[in-house]
């Protein structure tokens, strides 16, 4: 019995399972118009002290929920709630970033009627940018005492988001950081980026980002209606 | 390091692909790797071989082909091909007219290019 070799085309995406699953989530939440926002940064960059700020601004006018990607714990999902929002955990046990699949097996807990779906990714600058989590928004996170040097370093996260927040800017007197240098970096990869400057313990900043998003919820349901 | 993740994904669509072409055994698995798809080749060979084990493709050999980063300008079309996006030295702005508007066009994707098989 004779055993034949042959070439076998196949050109297969092979993030194609997360991009299908991704696609299916995205076309839920702008059904329901709901702008789902995914956060990336690296660990300690202040994703959830910006959400506790933000949700609280942004709960007086409308319907907010937040998902929390970690490793272990749900550590950020009941700092969420005692923030007074509805919080989701998905624990990724040992997996450096989130995928859509997970969202979707969480996905019937969302409620239809949000307006902010918050995805807080776990904190990793590196493997998120490559999974599609089916939002509307990428938001990549710097905090000042992080270094100015991140853009040009991660480069992946910075070309794939469409806003950059600057995190704990309440400390710049304190730092060598040089704000003028990241946004300058990180909009010659991408200059589409909008940029805000914050900080969850002054409130600097609070109030353009809750504007900006508010306005993006309100144009992208103008844009499906 | 998502390479087991991305690895056990690469897995489904090759036992799929094999059983679907009657093949009883993959001997060879050729995948294109974006430079900025956030691969590291040598994790992902490594956690190929310790995913292969008691699978059809048991004694595959992998090829990785790296695909360079490409950038289209949204102002004149002009293509910009690099490696290097990573250097110090690497400039986002379009070489043939100046815009900064550069668009990323390859370099972010991981795909299942052909599998060499016995059947």
């Amino acid at each position: 019995m004779g055993k034949e070799t042959k070439e076998l085309l196949v050109l297969e995406d092979i993030l194609g399972s997360n991009k299908k699953i991704a696609s299916s989530i995205r076309k839920k939440l702008t059904e329901n118009g709901i702008l789902a926002i995914n956060l990336l940064s690296a660990p300690g960059s202040g994703k959830t002290s910006l959400l506790e700020k933000i949700g609280q601004k942004l709960k007086n006018k409308h319907k907010i929920g937040v998902i929390e990607g970690d490793i272990e714990t749900e550590r950020d999902a009941d700092r969420i709630r005692k923030a007074g929002l509805p919080a989701w955990q998905i624990t990724t046990h040992g997996a450096c970033h989130l995928e859509a699949k997970m969202l979707a097996q969480i996905f019937d807990q969302i409620p239809a009627d949000l307006d902010f779906l918050f995805i807080e990714n776990v904190g990793n600058l590196v493997c998120p940018a490559s999974f599609d989590l089916g939002e509307s928004l990428r938001i990549v996170l710097v905090s000042t005492p992080e270094g100015d040097d991140k853009p040009k370093k991660y480069p992946e996260a910075f070309i794939t988001s469409q806003v950059l927040v600057l995190t704990k800017c309440d400390l710049l007197p304190y730092l060598p950081f040089d704000t003028d240098r990241v946004i300058k970096e990180a909009l010659e990869i991408n200059p589409h980026l909008k940029v805000f400057k914050t900080s969850a313990t002054s409130g600097e900043g609070l109030d353009e980002l809750g504007a900006f998003l508010e306005a993006e919820l309100k144009q992208r349901r103008s844009q499906h209606a | 390091m998502h390479e087991l993740s991305l690895v056990a994904d690469l897995f489904t669509i090759i036992e799929e692909q094999a059983s679907r072409a009657g093949a009883k055994r993959v001997t060879k698995v050729s995948v294109s790797v974006g430079e900025l798809a956030g691969v590291v080749p040598e994790l992902f060979r490594s956690a190929f071989q310790s995913y292969k084990k008691g699978t059809i493709a048991d004694k595959a050999r992998l090829q990785l082909k790296m695909v360079k980063i490409k950038f289209k300008c949204r102002n004149c079309g002009h293509e910009l091909t690099t490696r290097n996006i990573m250097d110090e030295s690497f400039s986002y702005v379009c070489p043939a007219c100046g815009s900064k508007d550069m668009e990323l066009i390859a370099g972010r994707d991981l795909y299942l290019e052909k599998l060499e098989i016995e059947t």
